[in-house]
């Protein structure tokens, strides 16, 4: 791609496919527009490549390239959904009539959906972009960092480096008559760590990234501390304890422990659900969901983030929503399809894995804002309990409301102080409760390193989650230490 | 067996080759699919789609790099061949890389039955029609079914191939089919929502879609008014798709890649316990029109039947080429193919069944848990410690009681094998991965 190619994505689809925004509305125009409430046509192009340095070698290097075209159309609750990874005039005809044949069996509202209007954001533009920065370098700082990690604990006896960049070019054109387009950059450099001690091995991971150039890695030496808190936390869980079971007082760490709201709210918010009468949280708007110390919203419009858009999937620009104010719940996050049943407002939510997936309502960053409490004070106020800084993965079941988080790095708080490290344990409780235990709020809010992707209907996309120091009372926790 | 193009990865392969790549392999994926998705008996998504992808792994002696494409236009390929080239040169010399021995290479590809050529294909209504009907059936079952997240039926056609630049290009050609439903029950303002599935690779092998709405709505209804239970170490139940769960976690630690990386609690344990004795999993890639099968793994090489744990003891591992070469091995024929390269992947994985009914392992309990549904990332790897979410049924005196909900169980997955003191008879081969009822004679359950 030339440097003017990734700046403007009309003239990028254009050069290469010869697919015009016009072209797109006359498609949307003839076969679809009069027929149905909304339709588009999303075109992608997206180049992944990964470097893996493993026993101090380059072990995996790889490049990817995708593209396609998807249609949509959509009348009542229904869509059709057509992809193609082959972008020609001929194949989106095709695409455009198999998408229209759904609609066609169905009544119309005769009125088509506007949306998606207002100006895109400018979050991510860079000098240079972290798909074209030169291998020669990202090799170099694979090694460093495999160097640091192994010298910060003596222990470290594997280590696995990994470097991904990423660049997607979308153009979008909705039967309103609007096409705008995007270029997302992203990058994430990972550590994985494995420690010994005689017969014990444990496993230590840290990374981060976001919308940003190869250069962030290097600013104020942040490789150094990836390598360092991967060696750390992997020496750290060889001395580790079996963790508690059982209903306790759990504090968790700020930044990445933002998962929680991720698992315990934000899912149970997403418009299909709640337009489904299936999540936990249907109909509870206006209702008091959280202690009045809690305040969460979602924003994609942060600056560089892993979870930022400029427009979402569906061409509607990003914006921050609040979720919960002072307990009480005050909104969904909504794709243009379910915010048009709804007889509500796009929130610029609409996201897609890629062009082989129709959109759905999706988080962006979700974080919770701070609070007054000082960190230290809040762990000096716990008798017993547990203290989780990291975690791995989290799960929800959004009918029931019940969610998981499973903590990677986690401490018993004995007496207001931290003390002894504990194996991973898994962190169960119920979404429209669960906040309404949060007792104190910490001043600390801090986002997570940008490591967050999140699984829906078999879709991946990224995200980032935020969190302050809190404390939560009467968790369950999910130790084997009765 | 339906001829399966491979020219066009040939010339690809002839054109590392120019590019000064020693040896060079590739895999070519297209596939067809469509699903169409009910919701409360109206269509809610029909998704059409055609997708292709090649994967290209290239040596420049012993260094190599993948990259792989959709476009498979000339000149996109072209560029691939030369990206794969040129990262070739970053990534290090590594004595154990390489392409298989050509002798070991797979010479006759059996017919293994993966392809539906008796069913007439349906027409799109005929599909929507029975993922309605599966929903439908899931609606009248109970008044307290009042709600639905849809009912889907899916169907997809692929074509596999696979060519070396030593002159090997075999492929072969899957379909597979399926009918998904998740209904909502509801009573004094709880919800539960649960579901059940079929698939196959022929269509008329698929459950009833009636019968699997039907399971699908006593699934959900078996969870309402479920609660909490009080934090207690007690035997387990896994039913069969939980227990298929936790041999996918013996598989991942037998894999190669976690083992050279030194990442696997079953490091150094070949030929040793691992398991009670009553308990033998195995990967077998040749059952007919099974989901898992496949004549030939990523690298060519013919599809066997392996004894993973033999009455308790570890037999083998699962490697591909590379994993193999570096821990000193051969390969087992577990080589996998995805976007990123080449990986280590099972077949058709089972744990073999016992000789005791369900009913009689749970009258066998007390004072227990049957587990029906996992939920998290609680499993680590490297220790085997293992924590998760679980939903189930509460055993009283050897019945099932009531239903339970926001607890976790919680172990050690090598512990748990050990612990294992009754094993069901009712494997049913209805996924990848499957077991029969698993009875642990202890765990940790922590909820109040």
């Amino acid at each position: 791609m030339s440097e003017l190619d990734r700046r403007r994505p009309e003239s990028f689809f254009h050069d290469r496919y010869n697919v015009t925004p016009a072209l797109m509305e006359q498609l949307l125009g003839d076969s679809l527009a009069r027929r149905v409430d909304d339709a588009d046509i999303y075109l992608e192009y997206r180049v992944n490549e990964e470097l893996v340095l493993e026993e101090n070698v380059v072990k995996k290097a790889s490049r990817h390239v995708s593209q396609g075209a998807g249609v949509r159309a959509q009348s009542g609750p229904r869509t059709g959904y057509a992809h193609t990874d082959d972008i020609s005039i001929q194949n989106l005809t095709e695409a455009a009539r198999q998408a229209r044949a759904i609609a066609d069996r169905a009544g119309q509202s005769g009125t088509l959906a506007v949306g998606g209007r207002g100006r895109p954001h400018d979050l991510y533009t860079l000098t240079e972009a972290p798909i074209v920065t030169e291998l020669a370098r990202k090799v170099d700082l694979l090694r460093r960092v495999d160097a640091a990690c192994r010298a910060a604990d003596a222990r470290v006896k594997q280590v696995i480096v990994s470097l991904a960049s990423e660049e997607v070019v979308m153009l979008i054109a909705t039967a309103s008559g609007f096409a705008v387009g995007d270029v997302r950059p992203l990058t994430r450099l990972n550590v994985t760590a494995i420690a010994e001690d005689g017969a014990r091995r444990e496993m230590g991971a840290f990374g981060g990234g976001g919308r940003v150039p190869f250069d962030f890695y290097l600013e104020g030496e942040r490789w150094q501390r990836f390598a360092s808190e991967a060696a750390r936390q992997a020496a750290l869980k060889l001395s580790a304890v079996d963790a508690p079971a059982g209903a306790m007082t759990v504090v968790l760490g700020p930044g990445w422990p933002g998962i929680l709201l991720h698992e315990a709210i934000g899912h149970g918010l997403e418009g299909d659900f709640n337009r489904k009468g299936v999540s936990a949280f249907s109909g509870r708007i206006g209702q008091k969901v959280a202690s009045e110390l809690v305040t969460v919203v979602d924003d994609g419009t942060m600056a560089n983030r892993r979870g930022s858009l400029n427009v979402d999937d569906e061409g509607t620009p990003t914006g921050r929503t609040v979720l919960i104010e002072n307990g009480i719940l005050r909104g969904y996050l909504q794709d243009r399809l379910n915010a048009r049943l709804m007889g509500m407002a796009p929130t610029g939510n609409g996201r897609r894995e890629s062009f082989a997936h129709p959109p759905l309502p999706r988080m962006t960053n979700t974080f919770m804002l701070a609070g007054q409490d000082d960190p230290e004070d809040i762990l000096r106020s716990v008798d017993r309990g547990l203290y989780a800084v990291s975690f791995g993965g989290g799960q929800v079941d959004i009918t029931s409301g019940k969610f998981v988080f499973s903590a990677s790095e986690a401490y018993l708080i004995e007496n207001g102080r931290v003390t002894r490290p504990v194996k991973g344990a898994t962190l169960i409780g119920n979404g429209p409760d669960a906040l309404t235990r949060v007792s104190r709020v910490g001043r600390d809010l801090a986002l997570d390193e940008g490591v967050g992707t999140c699984g829906k209907d078999g879709q991946s996309v990224p995200v980032g989650v935020g969190l302050p120091t809190i404390r939560l009372d009467g968790m369950t926790v999910g130790g084997t230490a009765v | 067996m339906t001829q399966v193009d491979t020219d066009l990865l040939v010339s690809v392969l002839r054109r590392a080759a120019e590019r000064g790549a020693t040896a060079a392999d590739g895999f070519l994926v297209e596939d067809t699919s469509f699903s169409a998705s009910v919701r409360l008996g109206q269509v809610d998504t029909v998704t059409h789609s055609r997708e292709q992808r090649l994967s290209l792994r290239v040596f420049a002696g012993r260094a190599s790099a993948a990259a792989s494409t959709s476009d498979l236009s000339r000149a996109s390929l072209e560029r691939v061949v030369d990206e794969a080239t040129a990262l070739a040169r970053v990534t290090a010399e590594d004595p154990h890389a390489g392409l298989p021995d050509p002798a070991a290479l797979i010479e006759h590809v059996p017919d293994l039955e993966l392809e539906d050529r008796q069913a007439p294909e349906l027409t799109p209504e005929d599909k929507i029609e029975a993922a309605r009907r599966a929903e439908a059936a899931a609606l009248a079952v109970d008044p307290r079914i009042t709600n639905s997240e849809g009912a889907e039926y899916f169907d997809r056609r692929a074509r596999y191939a696979y060519a070396t630049s030593h002159g090997f290009a075999r492929g072969y050609t899957t379909s597979s089919f399926g009918i998904t439903v998740s209904p909502v029950a509801s009573q004094n303002g709880e919800m539960q929502r649960d579901s059940w599935y079929t698939t196959a690779r022929r269509r008329r092998a698929l459950e009833d879609a009636e019968a699997v709405g039907r399971t699908a709505a006593a699934r959900a209804l078996r969870r309402l008014g479920a609660r909490k239970v009080k934090t207690a170490e007690v035997p387990i139940i896994f039913d069969p798709d939980t227990a298929a769960s936790l041999i996918r976690s013996i598989a991942g630690a037998a894999s190669g890649p976690s083992l050279y990386r030194r990442a696997s609690f079953l490091l150094d344990r070949l030929g040793t316990r691992v398991a009670s004795a009553a308990v033998t999993v195995v990967d077998d890639g040749l059952i007919e029109a099974a989901l898992g099968s496949r004549p030939f793994d990523g690298e060519g090489l013919p599809t066997r039947r392996t004894a993973l744990v033999r009455d308790g003891v570890l037999e083998s591992y699962l490697l591909d080429t590379y994993s193999a070469r570096k821990l000193g091995r051969a390969s087992t024929h577990h080589a996998s193919r995805d976007g990123a390269g080449v990986s280590v992947g099972t077949t058709n994985l089972m744990l073999l069944p016992g000789a005791e009914t369900p009913e009689s392992l749970i009258r066998s309990v007390r004072s227990g848990l049957y587990v029906t549904e996992l939920i998290g990332f609680g499993v680590n790897g490297v220790t085997g410690d293992y924590s998760r979410g679980a939903v189930g049924l509460w055993i009283d005196n050897g019945e099932l009681a009531y239903p339970v909900e926001e607890v976790t169980v919680a172990g050690n997955l090598l512990e748990m094998f050990d612990r294992i003191d009754g094993i069901g008879n009712d494997l049913v081969l209805r996924d990848r991965t499957a077991a029969p009822t698993l009875k642990i004679a202890r765990m940790v359950v922590a909820g109040d």
